[in-house]
This record gives structure tokens, sequence and C-alpha cells, in this order.
């Protein structure tokens, strides 16, 4: 059965697209079918993110439209044969997204056995985000630690109960997954930055990971690699744990403790 | 820093002053959205419309209030009838 994931936040810059990128990529690389959709028309990023943006012919608005068919608009993932990457549109407004389309898109991939969904959100609360979450079994909400993301997260949470197809139709509702990035312990232990039990306490909802702040994300955008695919860093091994947990398994959380600095740096300074 | 914060009477760390006041705001703004769904005041409407057919009424004189008992959603509808002559 096709499970749907989107990945969502609300507030912008927050990590949507280098998680869904990521996301993705580690389901895939346990050996599982899954398709990307950027569901940001006008903006589009994840096929940069992704390293593809070369090899966009179609997107999403046209096989909404029936201009093309799907399989027409799927790009195959370079180095996994089980991933996909469906990109937006750049030329079109968000108003081009029509919900009967985006069903029946989804409903294509189902029938073609895929196993993840994974819709990737454009900020905002307005048509492409409800789009992109309305048909969702689950979803990732990404959250810096931080007042305006930490309020935005919280919006889209009462978004996802109140405005899904689950929601509306009063079936079981979207199972919800909070996403920390951007964190970095040394700053919480210094009492600057909001903790993970604070996010946690103030959102409510079970964490699936914490992703550190880390200068790999850029060096992986910048190469248009998923940070997940970023060999001994950090983010990749986090990000790894988050598909683990997903997939059911127990991993302890990592990358959440403060590093104390060497008696060396102490001394003479330094980072 | 810590020793003189020592002396001088503590000082909030802005994560703890983030949090406070993150509870706060979503307290409230939660309140917001679950106490008054947005088809309130059409259901207001209708119902004076249904009932001004039997009897009339002055459209004040219905209240429709949607309150949370933990779990439960209790949606309360008051109807004052116009005293008999």
């Amino acid at each position: 059965m096709t499970k749907i994931v989107v990945v969502t936040s609300g507030k912008g810059g927050v990590g949507k697209t280098t998680t869904s990128a990521s996301f993705a990529t580690g389901l895939a690389m346990r050996g599982l079918k899954t398709c990307v959709i950027d569901f940001d028309v006008g903006l589009r990023n994840l096929d940069l993110i992704m390293g593809v943006e070369r090899r966009v012919v179609y997107d999403l608005i046209n096989v909404v439209n029936e201009e093309i068919k799907l399989t027409q608009a799927l790009i195959k993932d370079k180095q996994l044969d089980k991933l996909y990457i469906l990109a937006a549109s750049q030329t079109r407004d968000k108003d081009a997204l029509k919900q009967e389309g985006v069903e029946r898109v989804l409903e294509e991939l189902k029938a073609m056995e895929f196993d993840y969904i994974i819709c990737d959100s454009p900020a905002g609360i307005e048509t492409g985000a409800l789009m992109a979450m309305h048909y969702a079994d689950e979803a990732l909400v990404v959250t810096n630690p931080e007042v305006s993301s930490v309020r935005d997260s919280d919006r889209i949470l009462g978004m996802l109960s109140s405005k899904t197809k689950r929601a509306i139709e009063g079936g079981e509702p979207v199972k919800e997954h909070l996403l920390i990035t951007r964190y970095n312990p040394n700053r919480v232990e210094g009492g600057q930055m909001l903790s993970l039990d604070d996010i946690h306490e103030i959102l409510r909802t079970p964490l699936i990971g914490v992703i550190p702040e880390s200068e790999s994300v850029l060096q992986a955008s910048n190469q248009g690699t998923p940070a997940i695919h970023l060999a001994d860093t950090d983010v990749a091994e986090a990000y790894k744990d988050v598909v683990a947990r997903f997939l059911g398994e127990d991993k302890p959380m990592r990358f959440t403790e403060a590093v104390k600095p060497s008696w060396f740096k102490r001394v003479f300074g330094g980072k | 820093m810590g020793f003189l914060n020592f002396f001088l009477g503590e000082k909030k760390s802005s994560a703890s002053v983030a949090k406070e006041r993150l509870q706060l705001i979503l307290a409230h703004e939660r309140n917001g959205r679950s106490s008054s769904p947005d088809y309130l005041p059409q259901l207001q409407k209708e119902l004076v419309a249904v009932i001004s057919k039997y009897v009339s009424i002055n459209p004040d004189d219905i209240k429709v209030h949607m309150e949370r008992q933990g779990d439960l959603e209790v949606l309360e509808v008051k109807i004052e009838l116009p005293e008999p002559k």
C-alpha cells in the first residue's frame, strides 16, 4: 500500500526541501520505491537540491492539466533506481494546482506501486501548502528551535487536523511527526536556544528526529546531492536515523548533547 | 559571567523567555482556532431563518456558541422565545 507523506512547516527556510530530498533518498536507499513531488509551484527548488535541474522537461502542472503522461514527467534518480522526482512548474502560478488533478496524479502513482510519495510543501498556508497536505497519511513537520518557526508549526499542526482529507472525512487523523532541524546543542546548553524538550512540550507532537546545524547542508546543496549522501557527516547520519525511526526501528537520539571545547581550545582560543 | 550573575541576581536565559512567550501566545491562538469554527455565523443566520417561519423572534435572541471540554466539543444553541402576549 502506498503511503503519502507531506513535509511541511508553515515558515520558509527551515529545511523542508532539504528534508524532502534526504528523506525520499533515504527511503529509496532502503529499497523502497519512492517518488518525491515538489508542490512549490512558481518557485521550484527540489530539482536543484536533488541535482536533476538540467533533466526537467515536464512538470507536475503538465501532468495535472493532462498535457502529457505521468511517466514523461517522472525523473529517475541517477544513483538509486527506486527513486523518482516530479518537479514543480516555474512558469505557472499556484492556482494552476487543481485538487482533482492532484488526486489523479497521486492515484496514478499508487497504481504504479510506489511505496512512498513524499510531498514537498511550499511555505505559507495557502493553496499550494493545502494541496500538498490534503491527501497525506503522515506528516513531517519541520521546525527550527526559534520562536517564529515553532509558532508557524503549531498553525500547520492545526491545519493538518482540520483541513486535510482525513480530517474532513472524519477518518483516522494524519499521523504527525516533529522534525527539529538546525539544532545547536552548545547554544541550547548556554540557554540561548530552545531545547528539544521545550519544543516538544510546546507542540506536543512525537519527535522523529533532530538534525544538527551543520555546514554540510550548504555543501550538499552546492553540489546538488541530498545531504543524506554525504559520507561521515552528522547530518547524513541524523537523516538515516529519521528514516529508520519512520520505518519503526528504535534508535536513540544522536547529536543532541553539547560538545565541550577541548582543554587546548579553552586555553588558546578558537571555535 | 556565571560568577557575576550569581552575585548580581539570576538573569533569565533568552531560551526560557522564548519558551514562556510561545506558551502564552499559542494558548491564546489555539483557543481562537477551536472555539469559533467559521461556520458559526452562517449556522446562526439559518437558525434564525427557520425559527422565524414559526415564531417571530429577534436575530439577537439566538446565541450559538462552541466550547471545548477536554476531548469533547460542545455546541450550545440558546434560543429565547418572545413572552406570550
